[in-house]
């Protein structure tokens, strides 16, 4: 019996450390063989930070990264603003009309297909500069796009942070004769702050790794680090792309995954509310 | 007096609330639910060489009469063409095959995060998910250099002798499962994680007390317990791979055709905007149950 229960915790060990393993093999591979001198981007010659030096050189590169900040900037600070409004609708107004299509509209963008998202948007602002003459294909259709993918993770951040926060302190301001405005303003708002630190980020970082969407929404003039990234990886290994990868990794993976360290988590499942309806279950067997 | 003259300044909880309301509602009916009358609109017109490149659906005739023709062409070309029943198929596929390896390994994983112990979990669950913050794109990509015919794998094993000649592991089938099942790992880990997490272990307890072997008691009792998170996660694996275009581009060969794959090559290799449309009209389609129960799922969540 014992001898069962200590190989079945064996198997899992085993698991685990095998799934890491493959989870950080691919990512270790490309910042490794960023520093590696060969143009055969697999085969080990020497140590060389060359291909960082010929990153500071390229032109096309360089523009694409200015383009790709500023769409992420602005696109994250947008989303900040809707999805702080819309998690704040789902968590505090219980019963509206329309209340199941609004949440539906909200949450859906997480799971939907980029490639949906993509072809539809686009089509939208054809026919919007058709009808309208606005918007020109550039940088704030994508800035609208990325808004209306990413305001879903800012929204269950915000979401979870405020099942949190204790209603009867916001009640409590409402009776000393606060006006709903004062209280989401000097009471909601600021209880919310690590909240709201981690969706900008959060939604800074879908935006800066999109490729799909911006694909299809982006106008000449409007190119982005992925899809230049994409365009060159598509011809096969690049060692360039590795050392332009491993700054990306470094710099938006690392700093952002540990600013955001505690509610990082609970944006990887949507259904925070499937969770939950999940625990329900487990904990009491129906 | 000034309860009344508060009464007057702030209004009924309730009135207000619709005006916070409209803003995000309004943005995503504009934004996310019209471009899906669009595309379906779209899809029932006809390719032109012009700007934007399709025919309008409505038009004036030159003696002043209303002309609207609906082109329901592209559906039944979509059901007929063998390239696309076969994207569509093997899309449906992948992702199924999908779901099911990343439940396979999830599950041990998961499992083993949720029974270890506790100053643990918070750190194993940090690891599972930063890969999640470091770029799709370039993850997807890491895989050539590791599959490819001079890459880490085959370099490897050749030089242990094990094999003579390169493994063909890339650009294929099998390197699209494996980009899939890689990219799309964290999101069965987590609901499986939080389902199991809360599980009582004290019923495992009593199933050994009574008896029960360890497969017995994990069949009987866990399995079921932890059907929640497996249907959540599967859904959220699921519904993003069926249109996964980054992966089977970067990692599939010249014959592994997608619903994402055709609908790019149409929109940007042939232009073809129309029959685009329809292709994300029937990717729509399929996705409906999967939405529908994701929701239904939810919002009960929400209700408890």
């Amino acid at each position: 019996m014992i001898a069962a229960l200590t190989r079945g915790r064996l198997f899992l060990r085993l698991m685990m450390g095998l799934a890491m393993v493959f989870l950080y093999a691919p990512i270790l591979s490309i910042i490794i063989y960023s520093f590696n001198e060969s143009q055969l981007v697999t085969v080990w010659s020497r140590f060389s930070t060359k291909w960082y030096v010929a990153l500071l050189h390229d032109e096309q590169i360089l523009h694409a990264a200015k383009i790709s900040i500023e769409v992420a900037v602005l696109s994250a600070s947008g989303s900040l603003v809707v999805g702080t409004l819309s998690g704040y609708i789902l968590s505090r107004f219980k019963r509206f009309r329309l209340r199941a299509l609004f949440s539906g509209m909200v949450m859906a963008p997480l799971v939907m297909p980029e490639i949906i998202m993509g072809i539809s948007l686009l089509l939208l602002f054809v026919g919007m500069e058709q009808v309208f003459g606005w918007p020109q294909r550039d940088v704030q259709t994508i800035v609208i796009a990325h808004i209306t993918f990413s305001t879903a993770f800012v929204a269950v951040v915000v979401q979870s942070r405020l099942a949190g926060i204790d209603v009867s302190v916001e009640e409590a301001a409402m009776d000393l004769g606060a006006s709903p405005g004062e209280v989401f303003f000097l009471i909601t708002l600021p209880l919310m702050v690590p909240a709201l630190v981690s969706g900008w980020l959060l939604a800074f970082s879908l935006s800066l790794d999109d490729l799909v969407i911006t694909a299809f929404v982006s106008g000449p003039g409007s190119t982005t680090l992925p899809l230049v990234i994409f365009s060159k990886v598509r011809l096969g290994l690049n060692p360039e792309i590795n050392a332009l990868a491993t700054v990306v990794i470094l710099a938006v993976g690392l700093v952002s995954g540990i600013a955001a360290f505690k509610t990082a988590f609970k944006v990887l499942t949507p259904g925070k509310a499937i969770a939950q309806e999940g625990q329900d279950k487990c904990v009491s067997p129906a | 007096m000034i309860r009344h003259v508060r009464f007057l300044g702030s209004p009924k909880p309730g009135e207000g609330r619709i005006w916070v309301i409209a803003g995000p509602f309004l943005w995503f009916m504009i934004f996310f639910v019209i471009p899906f009358v669009v595309v379906a609109k779209i899809s029932l017109s006809t390719a032109a060489v012009s700007i934007p490149p399709y025919v309008p659906l409505v038009g004036w005739g030159e003696d002043g009469t209303l002309n609207i023709a609906l082109h329901f062409g592209n559906y039944h070309f979509l059901l007929t063409d063998p390239e696309y029943v076969i994207a569509y198929l093997s899309s449906l596929r992948n992702a199924a095959v999908t779901s099911l390896v990343t439940l396979l390994i999830g599950y041990p994983v998961a499992y083993a995060i949720a029974t270890t112990k506790e100053t643990l979990r918070g750190p194993l669950l940090m690891l599972v998910i930063m890969p999640f913050w470091t770029s799709f794109l370039i993850r997807v990509y890491a895989w050539i250099g590791i599959l490819k015919p001079n890459g880490l794998i085959n370099n490897f094993l050749m030089s242990l002798g094990l094999i003579n000649h390169p493994l063909d592991i890339l650009n294929n089938q099998f390197s699209v499962y494996v980009g899939m099942v890689y990219a799309y790992l964290p999101f069965m880990i987590l609901p499986l994680y939080s389902c199991l997490e809360k599980m009582d272990h004290s019923l495992l307890e009593a199933a050994n007390d009574l008896g029960a072997r360890p497969i017995r008691a994990f069949v009987s009792i866990t399995l079921p317990l932890s059907l929640p998170g497996i249907i959540a996660g599967s859904l959220l694996v699921f519904i993003p791979a069926v249109g996964e275009y980054i992966i089977p581009t970067l990692l599939g060969g010249a014959d592994t055709l997608t619903i994402g794959t055709v609908l790019w090559n149409e929109f940007f290799g042939n232009r073809d905007w129309p029959v685009a449309s329809t292709v994300a009209v029937a990717l729509i389609v399929l996705l409906v149950g999967p939405l529908m129960l994701l929701q239904h799922f939810q919002s009960k969540g929400e209700r408890s």
